[in-house]
């Protein structure tokens, strides 16, 4: 349950007065519940639980997260070749 | 590709394991508090891979696991009500109650349907007026935005054939409870990712403080996994006791602050039982007062339950960290993910799940 699913907003719309989206996992499209992400825009990258999304992604942190690690590896491959 | 996707750059865990061997110095338990990722460690084969000096206590973080029997029991009761649609997420139906497990009520001619979110049980009910339509709301922090919602939105529509089954679960105080233990051997923490989504990181820092552990907020995938086994192994090396982010893609510092309005509308702080563990003071949410006429417990009257747990099953003991599956007279002889004995060899984020089907259970 606490595995969350990232998907990408297609569309967004309201059923009953409830902001909802449909989200594109890697080709399969689901409806969730966009209440606590009311911000989230189409295009953007969110993370599911439970049918409804907790989190938007940031992609620029996501970069930032890769970019520490390949400098993790640069310094590895640096003692490696000394 | 996603973003997630390139969190699993096979070169990139190679080396940052490489890393992590080169950092350790002595042996150090570190507990990942959720199912999910012990779930991943398994799944990606990490755990093999990780240095022998590190040794991997998997947490409570299961909420299918932790769901106390005697609401369990409760639940059973409410779905065979000849006038109840009982909803619940699916890996609930399969977790054996004292008598049965809400399969069998099922089987019996109850109506009992797997939904993938409150949502669609407001659907339900919505769509049945005549029938009283029941959401088992299990889960930690990160069900709590969309099940207080099921009832915020009950309340305004005037569902009135709409209750839920409350069973929230929180995991900064069975953080405390495991350290606070005398058979505590977790020495650094991975909290739990999508937690952390909903609710920040400030709550772990006193935590942290206290008890003199480091945690590392992370993520689910394989990086994702060795960043926070990384950072945590090296505030252990340095004998330094913070919180740190691993997983800021999804986390922020403060979390989510509009979904920690909507569960603060719809829920309060409570004791709550957990599943082989015990009572943990507030370690729970309940409904508020204001919503108490979508209280499942308060519209059926299922007070008088007796429970019996199985004497065999030793979940609690797993789901604090102090016994492994293996080391269960039951698992994978009486225990089996068909003939589950106890929650965690039921969900998809119990321990004794992950070790069945990842064979674990062939090298220890």
């Amino acid at each position: 349950m606490c595995l969350g699913i990232p998907g990408k907003i297609k569309k967004i719309y309201e059923i009953n007065n409830i902001k909802m989206a449909k989200i594109d996992y890697s080709g399969v499209e689901v409806e969730v519940c966009l209440e606590a992400t009311p911000e989230a825009n189409v295009d953007e990258y969110v993370i599911v639980h439970a049918g409804f999304t907790i989190s938007r992604l940031s992609e620029g942190e996501a970069n930032e997260t890769l970019d520490i690690l390949r400098e993790i590896d640069k310094i590895n491959q640096q003692e490696h070749n000394q | 590709m996603t973003i997630n996707d390139k969190y699993r750059n096979r070169e990139l865990v190679q080396r940052t394991i490489q890393e992590i061997k080169d950092t350790v110095t002595q042996k150090w338990y570190i507990m990942e508090i959720c199912g999910g990722q012990t779930h991943a460690f398994m799944q990606y084969g990490l755990n093999d891979l990780l240095p022998e000096e590190i040794e991997l206590i998997h947490g409570p973080g299961c909420p299918v696991c932790v769901t106390s029997l005697e609401l369990l029991d409760k639940a059973i009761a409410i779905a065979s009500h000849k006038d109840v649609i009982f909803t619940s997420y699916g890996d609930m139906l399969r977790v054996p109650g004292s008598e049965k497990d809400l399969f069998s009520v099922r089987a019996s001619g109850g109506d009992v349907r797997v939904v993938y979110s409150p949502i669609e049980a407001l659907k339900i009910a919505r769509d049945n007026p005549e029938k009283q339509v029941v959401f088992f709301g299990i889960g930690f922090e990160t069900t709590a935005p969309a099940n207080a919602t099921s009832v915020i939105k009950a309340s305004e529509q005037g569902l009135d054939n709409y209750s839920m089954l409350v069973s929230h679960v929180l995991v900064p105080p069975a953080m405390h409870a495991i350290l606070s233990s005398p058979m505590n051997k977790v020495q650094g923490f991975l909290a739990a990712g999508h937690v952390c989504a909903v609710m920040g990181y400030k709550e772990y820092e006193p935590i942290s403080k206290k008890y003199e552990v480091p945690i590392t907020v992370t993520g689910f995938e394989p990086l994702d996994l060795l960043l926070g086994i990384l950072q945590t192994v090296r505030m252990l090396e340095n004998g330094q006791f913070q919180v740190k982010n691993a997983y800021p893609r999804a986390v922020k510092y403060e979390g989510n602050i509009q979904a920690q309005a909507i569960i603060s509308k719809a829920f309060s702080e409570c004791d709550r039982q957990w599943r082989g563990i015990g009572m943990i003071p507030m370690s729970g949410w309940k409904l508020r007062s204001e919503f108490q006429a979508f209280d499942a417990e308060i519209r059926f009257n299922v007070d008088h339950i007796q429970t019996k747990e199985s004497e065999i099953c030793i979940s609690g003991l797993v789901l604090q960290g102090q016994k492994k599956p293996f080391e269960c007279p039951a698992f994978r002889t009486i225990c089996t993910p068909q003939n589950p004995l106890g929650a965690t060899m039921v969900s998809s984020e119990g321990a004794c799940a992950a070790y069945y089907r990842y064979g674990k259970y062939l090298n220890g």
